[in-house]
């Protein structure tokens, strides 16, 4: 099948320097995707070339298989929600709704109906004639949403749409937003910042920093396999311990962890030498089957659950987490503890 | 409503005891130099002249009835309306409504151009737009004058590179006129223009391209509203000085452009001088303007509730 967005070799250079090196992605057809990496990753570059208000300096951005590089941005069929919205400061809202309609030729009874339904799917329709400055900033998210919708196009593009609001409207918009792509069937893409977003509602993540793509996946690839120290890193909270391969083959390999013990883990590498090991916290539980000793520096209550801090032989922190469970004592500062790595806990990377 | 005052009731009290005394400066200039001259115009237009300037303290309409009414050369035929003066006053019109239009042409480039240059580099671009402003407007006008004369640089140099055999004459025309309120008025054009443009979110001009709107479709729907105060207000401040302007009709243009700003100032001027009818014709100006501003201003009142 062909891809609802696929981008061959992009490159972006401004003058002298590279935004954007050799991206190479394919968004499929009624996908949720984000793009999800720090300020300055190359993320909104990238959806601003697929959008058409940036030059792609090498390469092709094709949709539906149709090379759309060098299109204007109004003759692309892709429609954009805005980071701070851009709603048309002079126009109502429906007007600002049916205004891609209008563009299009589209007859006034036609758009101001489809418009109108519009406002239906995102409950605004008594606010039709209202002006946007009349509007909450929740509200006004809809009916960017709703403006760009209405011309139904074929790939919708959202520029951290959600991070102008506040958290519990945050959390509402992610269900609706999710929900929105799965009844529309149009494909999604999504900037953001926020891996909590990226994780709740997407399909496939690929994660970006300083403009290279480091790993494309679903939520649970990239956080329970990701393949490098910036991506283990970035999703959730890690500890990363350097440590020698002894021996690798296949998918798995031999560490030598510090203190001598022995483990197998899942790699990302076939190279041997001295790699990086990512250890997720959650998986780590006090026991007298030690693969590594620590010393407990010092226990953060965290509700839900207890961040306990410790040092490894030769002075290097890590953390765990433990369940805020009626039978967990948690152990006292400076206490010696063993950790015993839980199966899936540690993973080899490639750098 | 509450006042703005700082705080609490005392607070308020304070406020309101003092707000009085620490506006009277602002009333004082608007009083003095604004209402006080209107109402001394507007008395000295229902005056009778003196034959050598000045006026007699003897309340008539007749300003009012030598502009709108003739009755004849000799004053024995039959009254009827008056066209010559409706004529300069329409002429008038005209003349600034044309040089509007060219400011608003060349100016709103020049706005657009200086907002999307860098930061830092605006303020130099407006400082090079205001320094022809620094020489006396009349100098400038005279300036103009020689640029533009039979034997001045722009007609010889354009017989010098052969495009015209004979120099174009373009002193004494309409053309003149409006070259010369264009040049006086520019910057009036450009600054306002320029506030609103630097103001524009330009994310609104991306939107527009996603949803389909050519470019030119993006500066009727959206470009243009937007920063439309900033034209009125720029085409306000061209227009309405351009209305009385006397220097640039004066010097560059002939008998033939008289401009109400020419005929007010004429009025006042040595011993030929008709200071009520000055008066009147200026309080008729004034009248005609104040009701345009007025009615834009209730259509945009009426606009913005919709």
């Amino acid at each position: 099948m062909t891809a609802a967005v696929d981008i061959h070799e992009a490159v972006k250079r401004y003058g002298s320097v590279t935004a954007l090196h050799r991206v190479d992605l394919s968004i499929s057809d009624n996908e949720f995707f984000t793009l999800l990496g720090p300020s300055g990753c190359g993320k909104t570059t990238l959806l601003r070339m697929i959008a058409g208000f940036e030059d792609v300096t090498e390469g092709e951005v094709r949709l539906f298989g149709e090379n759309i590089a060098r299109l204007e941005p109004n003759r692309r069929p892709v429609n954009t929600v805005f980071q701070h919205y851009a709603l048309f400061p002079h126009m109502t809202v429906i007007e600002n709704v049916a205004f891609g309609l209008k563009m299009k030729g589209v007859d006034a009874a036609t758009r101001r109906g489809r418009a109108g339904r519009m406002l239906d799917m995102v409950h605004l329709s008594a606010f039709a004639d209202r002006m946007p400055d009349q509007l909450s900033g929740g509200q006004q998210q809809r009916v960017a949403l709703a403006r760009a919708l209405a011309p139904e196009p074929k790939v919708l593009l959202l520029d951290e749409p959600l991070s102008a609001l506040d958290l519990k409207l945050r959390q509402a918009m992610r269900v609706e937003l999710k929900q929105l792509q799965q009844d529309t069937g149009i494909t999604f893409i999504f900037v953001t910042h926020d891996q909590e977003e990226a994780l709740t509602m997407s399909d496939r993540i690929a994660v970006m920093s300083e403009g290279r793509v480091q790993q494309v996946g679903t939520a649970r690839d990239i956080y329970e396999a990701p393949v490098n120290r910036f991506v283990a890193d970035f999703i959730g909270e890690t500890n990363l311990l350097e440590v020698d391969v002894a021996r690798v083959e296949g998918g798995t390999a031999e560490v030598v962890l510090p203190g001598g013990h022995r483990i197998t883990c899942p790699s990302a590498t076939t190279a041997p030498g001295r790699h990086h090991l990512s250890i997720r916290p959650e998986r780590i539980s006090l026991s007298a089957e030690a693969d590594l000793t620590a010393t407990v520096d010092r226990v953060v209550y965290l509700g839900t659950d207890l961040q306990v801090m410790v040092r490894l032989e030769g002075g290097t922190p890590f953390s765990l987490r433990m369940q805020n469970a009626a039978r967990v004592s948690p152990p006292e500062p400076g206490a010696t503890v063993g950790l015993h790595l839980e199966e899936g806990a540690a993973r080899l990377l490639a750098d | 409503m509450a006042g703005p005052g700082p705080s609490g009731a005392s607070g308020d009290a304070t406020y309101a005891g003092l707000v009085r005394p620490l506006l009277l400066p602002t009333w004082a200039v608007v009083g003095i130099l604004m209402v006080l001259p209107v109402c001394l115009m507007a008395v000295y237009s229902f005056l009778t002249k003196e034959f050598r300037g000045g006026v007699i303290w003897d309340f008539t309409l007749a300003a009012y009835d030598q502009f709108f009414i003739t009755r004849g050369l000799f004053g024995d035929e039959p009254a009827r309306i008056e066209w010559t003066y409706i004529g300069i006053f329409w002429r008038s019109i005209w003349q600034a409504g044309l040089a509007t239009l060219l400011c608003l042409f060349i100016g709103f480039p020049t706005a657009w151009f200086i907002a999307t240059r860098p930061a830092r580099s605006r303020g130099v671009w407006l400082f090079l737009i205001t320094i022809p402003y620094w020489v006396n407007l009349l100098i400038r006008t005279v300036s103009l004058k020689f640029l533009i004369r039979e034997t001045g640089p722009l007609n010889e140099s354009l017989m010098a590179i052969g495009l015209i055999d004979t120099p174009l004459p373009l002193v004494n025309t309409n053309l003149a006129v409006q070259l010369g309120l264009f040049y006086s008025y520019l910057p009036f054009m450009v600054l306002p223009i320029y506030a609103a443009v630097e103001r524009y979110n330009f994310a609104l001009s991306e939107a527009a391209a996603d949803l389909y709107a050519s470019r030119l479709a993006t500066l009727r729907e959206v470009v243009l509203p937007v920063v439309k105060p900033g034209i009125v207000a720029g085409c306000i401040l061209v227009f309405v000085p351009s209305l009385g302007a006397f220097l640039a009709p004066d010097l560059l243009g002939g008998a033939k452009t008289f401009m109400l700003g020419s005929l007010i100032d004429e009025q006042f001027k040595g011993s030929q001088g008709n200071w009520p009818f000055g008066a009147a014709v200026a309080m008729i100006l004034m009248t005609l303007v104040m009701t345009v501003l007025i009615l834009y201003a209730r259509a945009q009142a009426r606009g913005a509730r919709r």
